[in-house]
């Protein structure tokens, strides 16, 4: 897959495995034409404006030559000089890859090879849930497995967001089970969650979820989540559900205004809003107040105070409405 | 007491003629220290205690004055002047503007303390809100005050002889000086005699602010603060509803950090341009850029600075509404309980007798449970709209 028209690649994205996968697909392709092909990589910072004109000039013996410059961001101004002079004048035989991670530093070296014609690979951070589910199940495909929807789900919460480590581990499943990854597959290799903040406790512990506000806790504990962070998620997720609950019947949008919420936010704590009593909320509003408090130094174990403030949000969830 | 006002450096103590006589005493006789002509009667470390506004580092002052001046505090010299303005080579303020302060700053101190004085009498320094301290400063100090050098005075103040204001081998190490909170006509008196104010205005003023002089005068001349006080004390009547409860809590907190961010704006610009001019900032010619150079970090610093104030003034403006509201709810108790003492918001009699026909003498009490509860929490660092929103659930009407 050389470039046809261009032999200038720019990879550019925030996501890096995805930037060192385009780096090795260019590689790959100048390799498939010329198996004794020339390749070198170079960070940007360390290198010598001479040392590119060399890189950049045509071979004494004619082969090709794959010059791939990482962290074009960090190039200085000659180096980004030089790169834009041989995009206005390239050789056939020489592949240069420019990697480039995002952002605003040396954006004019970005804009300038485009502009010149280069073949650019996006690597855009993958931010939404659904990306990363696609992005599991083309992996899996890629090692020529299978996966079905709810064993994806299952394979992000248990291995968290990061890339490479998505990518290994469905690599490692295919192999272990010849293609086929299901459920039961990923349930047998992998257990418990990699990312969980103190909003799924909170989110949990405001449905008067028991049970599952405590495992989320004990997991949120174990990957390093603050006590503090917790427990200042479940004071705003039980003042978002009074605010809501108080706030009666206005539209959406003016609610949000009113309250200085998102929107999406205040579409699910009136949600959660269902199935308070008033008794109840005054309680539990004091239960956060208190929790705030322990877990900045009033008790010996802020672990058990945040166990003990679930415990009391549930009871006050379950308190029946009636006269205060 | 029935004496006339006590003059020179002693007439800002308001309401204190006993302490006000201690430490004439004190002072005569550290002045016969300096001549030589007797020893004793005069100590090295004072402890002043007194709730808020009581007059604990006017009084330090007025001491330190009366230590300087060779008339012993005559308000007239150059000496008591000095001082008063905070400018005397020999006397060292530590006023916390964070809300704590540092053992960097205190050892700073002690070096400074071990001087002889400069000008030949005593070598002062006032640790106002010596609560303040944290352990290691507080350490750091105790170093200082036992063995003090022979010219020098450490005066302290702190709202009460608690551990939980002073430690115990500070306190033990100082001679406490206890003062109480002045009768409102004192303070009426002063705000006449020493501000201008109008008596009836400084009547009210000196009756709603409960004896804190600082707060009776801001309240006698700023309308801003009268507004505020106003907005405080509708609350108990207002809250209705549970959106009620929330809308209050959410205007308490604001109002505070208005006041606070007001403060800021007039300060926190003119202190950031006073330094960059002090570090070179505009300045042409040769040299001028490398002069600049590095001053970023100290910029920086002083931001933090800043920002350090800001959250100790929203913390005191909430504190101060709180404390409204405490009395509110202390009237009402009274009011229902029949008792004949006189209400701190008697201008508000009554919006007080109205709340206490409409709760039981228990419920009063709860809610003032309450207040103080959330003044509690906010001390221990809970967040202020999550501390106050559980309080103004709590004082809701039923």
């Amino acid at each position: 897959m050389t470039a046809a028209e261009s032999s200038i690649v720019l990879v550019h994205g925030e996501e890096e495995l995805l930037r060192g996968r385009a780096v090795s697909a260019a590689v790959a392709g100048a390799r498939r034409s010329d198996p004794d092909c020339d390749v070198r990589e170079l960070a940007a910072a360390a290198l010598a404006p001479g040392e590119l004109f060399d890189l950049l000039s045509p071979s004494l013996f004619g082969s090709t030559r794959v010059v791939a410059i990482t962290d074009a961001h960090e190039a200085g101004k000659d180096i980004v000089g030089q790169l834009l002079d041989y995009a206005r004048d390239q050789l056939p035989e020489i592949v240069l890859v420019v990697v480039h991670p995002g952002g605003a530093r040396n954006k004019a070296l970005v804009d300038g090879l485009r502009a010149a014609g280069a073949r650019v690979v996006p690597c855009p951070r993958l931010t939404r849930a659904d990306e990363r589910l696609s992005f599991v199940r083309s992996e899996v495909r890629s090692h020529g497995g299978t996966i079905d929807a709810a064993a994806a789900a299952a394979l992000l919460d248990a291995v968290g967001s990061d890339l490479r480590e998505l990518a290994a581990t469905c690599g490692q499943l295919v192999s272990d089970t010849g293609g086929r990854v299901d459920l039961a597959t990923v349930q047998r290799y992998h257990r418990g969650r990699a990312e969980v903040s103190g909003f799924s406790v909170a989110d949990r512990a405001v449905v008067g979820d028991r049970a599952g506000a405590l495992e989320a806790l004990r997991w949120a504990l174990s990957v390093g989540v603050p006590h503090v962070v917790v427990a200042d998620a479940l004071a705003d997720g039980v003042r978002s559900v009074g605010q809501v609950a108080s706030a009666g019947r206005a539209s959406t949008a003016e609610l949000a205004r009113a309250l200085g919420m998102p929107p999406w936010k205040l579409e699910r704590a009136r949600k959660q809003a269902r199935g308070w009593s008033e008794r109840g909320l005054h309680r539990a509003m004091a239960v956060v107040a208190d929790l705030n408090a322990e877990v900045k130094g009033t008790v010996a174990d802020p672990s058990y105070a945040l166990e003990r403030a679930i415990r009391l949000l549930a009871e006050a969830h379950a308190e029946p409405a009636g006269r205060r | 007491m029935t004496t006339a006002t006590p003059a020179g450096v002693w007439a800002d103590v308001v309401g204190q003629p006993e302490t006000v006589a201690t430490l004439r005493a004190a002072s005569a006789a550290a002045a016969r220290i300096v001549d030589g002509s007797g020893s004793g009667g005069m100590t090295h470390s004072w402890l002043f205690t007194g709730p808020a506004g009581s007059g604990r580092s006017v009084a330090a002052r007025a001491f330190a004055a009366a230590l300087q001046c060779p008339r012993g505090g005559c308000g007239e010299c150059a000496d008591c002047h000095t001082v008063h303005a905070g400018t005397h080579a020999d006397v060292h303020v530590v006023v916390p503007e964070g809300l704590w302060i540092g053992v960097k700053e205190m050892r700073a101190l002690v070096r400074t303390a071990a001087r002889r004085p400069s000008a030949g009498r005593w070598q002062v320094v006032i640790v106002e809100d010596a609560d303040r301290l944290t352990e290691g400063a507080a350490n750091a100090l105790l170093k200082a005050v036992e063995e003090p050098p022979a010219r020098t005075v450490f005066l302290l103040c702190a709202p009460s002889t608690h551990p939980d204001d002073v430690p115990l081998t500070l306190r033990s190490r100082c001679r406490v000086v206890p003062l109480r909170v002045p009768d409102a006509a004192a303070v009426a008196e002063v705000l006449v005699r020493r501000d201008g104010i109008d008596p009836a205005q400084a009547a009210w003023a000196a009756g709603a602010s409960q004896g804190h002089v600082g707060r009776a005068r801001w309240l006698a001349r700023d309308e801003q603060a009268r507004i505020r006080r106003k907005a405080v004390l509708d609350i108990p009547l207002s809250l209705r509803t549970l959106a009620d409860c929330f809308a209050a809590a959410d205007e308490l907190v604001s109002s505070a950090r208005e006041e606070a961010q007001t403060l800021s704006r007039e300060r926190d610009e003119p202190e950031a341009e006073a330094l960059r001019v002090a570090l070179g900032a505009g300045g042409t010619g040769k040299g001028a850029a490398a002069a600049s150079r590095g001053s970023a970090a100290q910029l920086r610093d002083l931001e933090k600075r800043q920002k350090l104030r800001a959250t100790r003034a929203q913390r005191d403006a909430l504190d101060r509404a709180l404390v409204d509201l405490a009395g509110f709810y202390r009237d009402a108790l009274a009011a229902r309980s029949g008792a004949a003492v006189r209400l701190w918001h008697s201008d508000r009699d009554t919006d007080v007798r109205r709340l206490a026909r409409g709760l039981t003498a228990e419920g009063l009490l709860r809610r003032l449970d309450a207040v103080l509860a959330a003044r509690l929490a906010l001390e221990l660092n809970v967040k202020p709209l999550v501390a106050i929103e559980a309080m103004t659930v709590r004082l809701r009407l039923p």
